[in-house]
């Protein structure tokens, strides 16, 4: 094989039908992914505005920091990266998306542990727990928002009934529990996501394994420590960067359920606004592209700190 | 015979086309508030009757701020999907470019329409839109339970908030752990806008931005007025406040859970229609004024524009035309309490017999407090968006008034730059 030409034809021949073969995934790819992301960035560096966008002017960057001197000898720092409203956006969102995924890789393991058992339904709730997944996100937190409302809601309704609170709350009003509302949302629609992720990763665990550990002994707790997690964890590390990544762009249950506040605006949300709202589309840019550089750099570090096994050779 | 029949269909075709008597697709998108999609459905087949086009409704969700980003991304795209749009009173000169100037179209009937109105929707000469109805907040008192503890209905916030709270005090001492004393839309969004605009300039603390483009909010006046709004998230008013929109408000009071409600006009119709808890039980008064100001309503209204994308402009203009008739305006201030645009339904008998509100409420319509749109022209909702935000927080306790109109300042200033 080490003749000048390299390769043999055959080979030559089989790079080129590979090629063949993913030109069409590689131009879709190029149209729905590359193209509009390299047209957010390019806007970014320009003064785009919604109206006008075929007259952008590029302007550096300037969306993104910016020294503007008022003339008077004083200046101030201007710019996406000195807005004190975009850090707080950046600091909800990963607020949010830490928690979130958190609860919901614990919920979702315990539940997949329970579907795991034979007993009988056992088809039928699976079923039923996915429920919650299957509800589009706007339809939940429509339904969550008059849950949640705080005169007709029936959720202090049944808390007052229990004595648990003594006075209705206003769950997605107040900036002291507006957060915390989003979560109970996202939580309970995501939770069944990471459970099926789980449970698929509990399924591919031989049954073998359980049977030697059974006669030789071992507690379930040691089992479930020892056995079960290393085994599971490569599925489970998966379904939560899945989930982290769509955590960190979360929009429409922020968007839906809360005012638009200091409180949980989230960076996409804060994007949006100035895209959209504001005649502000290259600042909006800049908001899009910081936030596409934010969830690659927290899903790189993820990966690389939990070693993760990307490529199936390890095992 | 057959021969005969189609030559006929043919000729019967060729007239139609000469005439352009051909039926069209049109549609038309709102944000529905109360009885108006109902309404809007009622004359649209009407119009569908009387010309042979069909009208579809687009319904958009009632609050104005998520329809104005709806909007601005179908005509940033040149979208022919929708004729004719229902625009709110501070659009015009933002979206301006986008539609059809109306004056050409409308000039034998626009010296019927309220000036006022019509200025509004007036950018660099250009008729945005033809104003539809026209909006002045009002304040709904529950006069049963004023007159049944001897109060007088409010003229002063601080008064307002004196018998809000002694009622509520009383209502609840008897037993009706629900009641609360006054409702409004704290919702960051433009509502809250409105309602805070209305609290500082009627307590003399100036516009949010002057009509000269000047920046004088920073003021004891505007600072006092927000301190004592946000006194009452909490006390007199629900905390659920905070993110109350106008429908919310209305639930509320309409359920006979509050003795007062800053609302616009469309409640009046439905909190007096025959389903209602407190029909018969409640009033209309101006909002209340501060130490050192007068009484203040915000400009309101929706307007209709042609946009300038349409593929069938003209029998989208004759839509406005007929929805902005004199029947179909008299028939909305009947039944949806709205106020029209056209100066003479104010003085028509029938709309006197039916809703007292509409001719009572004249002076205050033609005295509204516009919103600082003309002003600040494109960057409206961010000026908009910086102010509500300065609001939310005081009342959200994040921050007093004085330190948050200091950054509300700030940020104006940064808006502004050069100039707006």
């Amino acid at each position: 094989m080490s003749a000048p030409e390299g390769t043999s034809r055959l080979s030559r021949q089989r790079i080129r039908s590979a090629w063949l073969f993913l030109a069409p995934m590689l131009i879709v790819l190029f149209i729905v992914a590359a193209w509009p992301l390299g047209r957010t960035i390019w806007f970014s560096f320009t003064d785009a505005s919604l109206d006008l966008m075929s007259e952008a002017e590029f302007i550096g960057f300037r969306n993104y920091l910016e020294w503007v001197d008022f003339g008077d000898g004083e200046g101030a720092w201007y710019g996406l990266l000195a807005d004190q409203r975009w850090w707080r956006s950046v600091w909800n969102t990963v607020v949010f998306a830490t928690v979130s995924v958190t609860f919901e890789t614990i919920f979702g393991l315990i539940i997949a542990l329970v579907l795991h058992q034979q007993f009988a339904g056992r088809g039928l709730v699976r079923a039923a727990v996915l429920i919650p997944w299957a509800i589009p996100t706007i339809v939940s937190a429509k339904m969550w928002a008059w849950m949640m409302h705080d005169q007709f809601g029936i959720l202090n309704d049944m808390f007052m009934a229990l004595g648990l609170i003594a006075e209705p709350v206003a769950w997605t009003a107040s900036p002291d529990t507006a957060m915390i509302a989003v979560l109970i949302v996202d939580i309970w629609k995501t939770t069944p996501f990471m459970a099926l992720l789980i449970l698929a990763g509990l399924q591919m665990v031989p049954e073998d394994i359980y049977e030697a550990a059974r006669l030789d002994g071992v507690p379930p707790w040691r089992v479930f420590r020892k056995l079960t997690l290393p085994l599971i964890m490569p599925a489970v590390l998966v379904a939560v960067v899945f989930r982290a990544l769509d955590a960190l762009r979360v929009f429409d249950i922020v968007y839906v359920l809360t005012p638009n506040t200091d409180a949980t605006r989230t960076m996409s949300v804060y994007a949006r606004e100035n895209l959209f709202d504001f005649d502000q589309f290259a600042y909006g840019s800049a908001a899009s592209t910081v936030l596409f550089l934010v969830i690659a750099l927290i899903t790189i570090t993820f990966i690389m700190a939990t070693r993760m096994d990307l490529e199936g050779k390890r095992q | 015979m057959t021969s005969l029949f189609r030559l006929t269909t043919a000729l019967a075709g060729l007239a139609a086309m000469a005439t352009g008597a051909i039926a069209e697709d049109l549609t038309i998108v709102h944000g529905s508030v109360g009885r108006d999609q109902e309404v809007l459905r009622k004359q649209l087949d009407a119009f569908e009757a009387e010309t042979g086009h069909t009208v579809t409704i687009v319904s958009m969700p009632e609050s104005t701020t998520d329809q104005f980003g709806q909007y601005r991304l179908w005509l940033a795209a040149q979208s022919a999907d929708i004729d004719v749009y229902r625009l709110d009173v501070i659009w015009a000169p933002q979206l301006a470019s986008h539609f059809i100037d109306l004056g050409p179209h409308v000039a034998d009937i626009v010296d019927d329409f309220v000036p006022a109105a019509i200025e509004s929707q007036t950018v660099d000469g250009k008729l945005v839109a033809l104003p539809m109805f026209l909006g002045a907040p009002a304040l709904y008192y529950r006069s049963d339970l004023l007159d049944q503890y001897g109060e007088a209905v409010p003229t002063t916030w601080q008064e307002l908030t004196d018998t809000a709270g002694r009622i509520m005090a009383a209502e609840r001492a008897a037993g009706n752990d629900g009641m609360f004393g006054f409702v409004f839309q704290g919702a960051a969004y433009e509502g809250l806008t409105c309602n805070a605009q209305e609290w500082i300039h009627s307590s003399g603390g100036g516009r949010i931005v002057e009509i000269d483009g000047a920046i004088e909010i920073n003021n004891q006046a505007a600072a006092d007025a927000l301190s004592l709004a946000a006194s009452w998230v909490g006390t007199i008013a629900p905390e659920g406040v905070l993110n109350y929109k106008e429908e919310d408000a209305r639930g509320v009071f309409q359920s006979g859970n509050a003795v007062f409600m800053r609302n616009w006009n469309y409640a009046y119709a439905l909190a007096a229609g025959e389903d209602s808890p407190v029909r018969g039980k409640f009033g209309v008064s101006i909002l209340p004024a501060g130490p050192g100001g007068q009484s203040t309503a915000t400009l309101g209204g929706w307007h209709l524009g042609v946009s300038r994308y349409s593929e069938h402009p003209e029998e989208a203009i004759e839509l406005v035309r007929f929805l902005n008739n004199y029947e179909n305006q008299k028939e909305r201030a009947i039944v949806t309490s709205r106020p029209p645009t056209l100066n003479a339904v104010y003085a028509d008998p029938d709309v006197a017999a039916e809703q007292e509100f509409i001719p009572l409420w004249k002076p205050v319509v033609d005295n509204a407090l516009p919103r600082p749109s003309a002003a600040t022209l494109r960057k409206y909702n961010e000026v908009s968006a910086a102010f509500w935000t300065a609001a939310h927080d005081t009342m959200s306790g994040n921050g007093t008034a004085e330190e948050n109109l200091a950054r509300l300042e700030g940020e104006l200033r940064r808006l502004r730059g050069s100039g707006w």
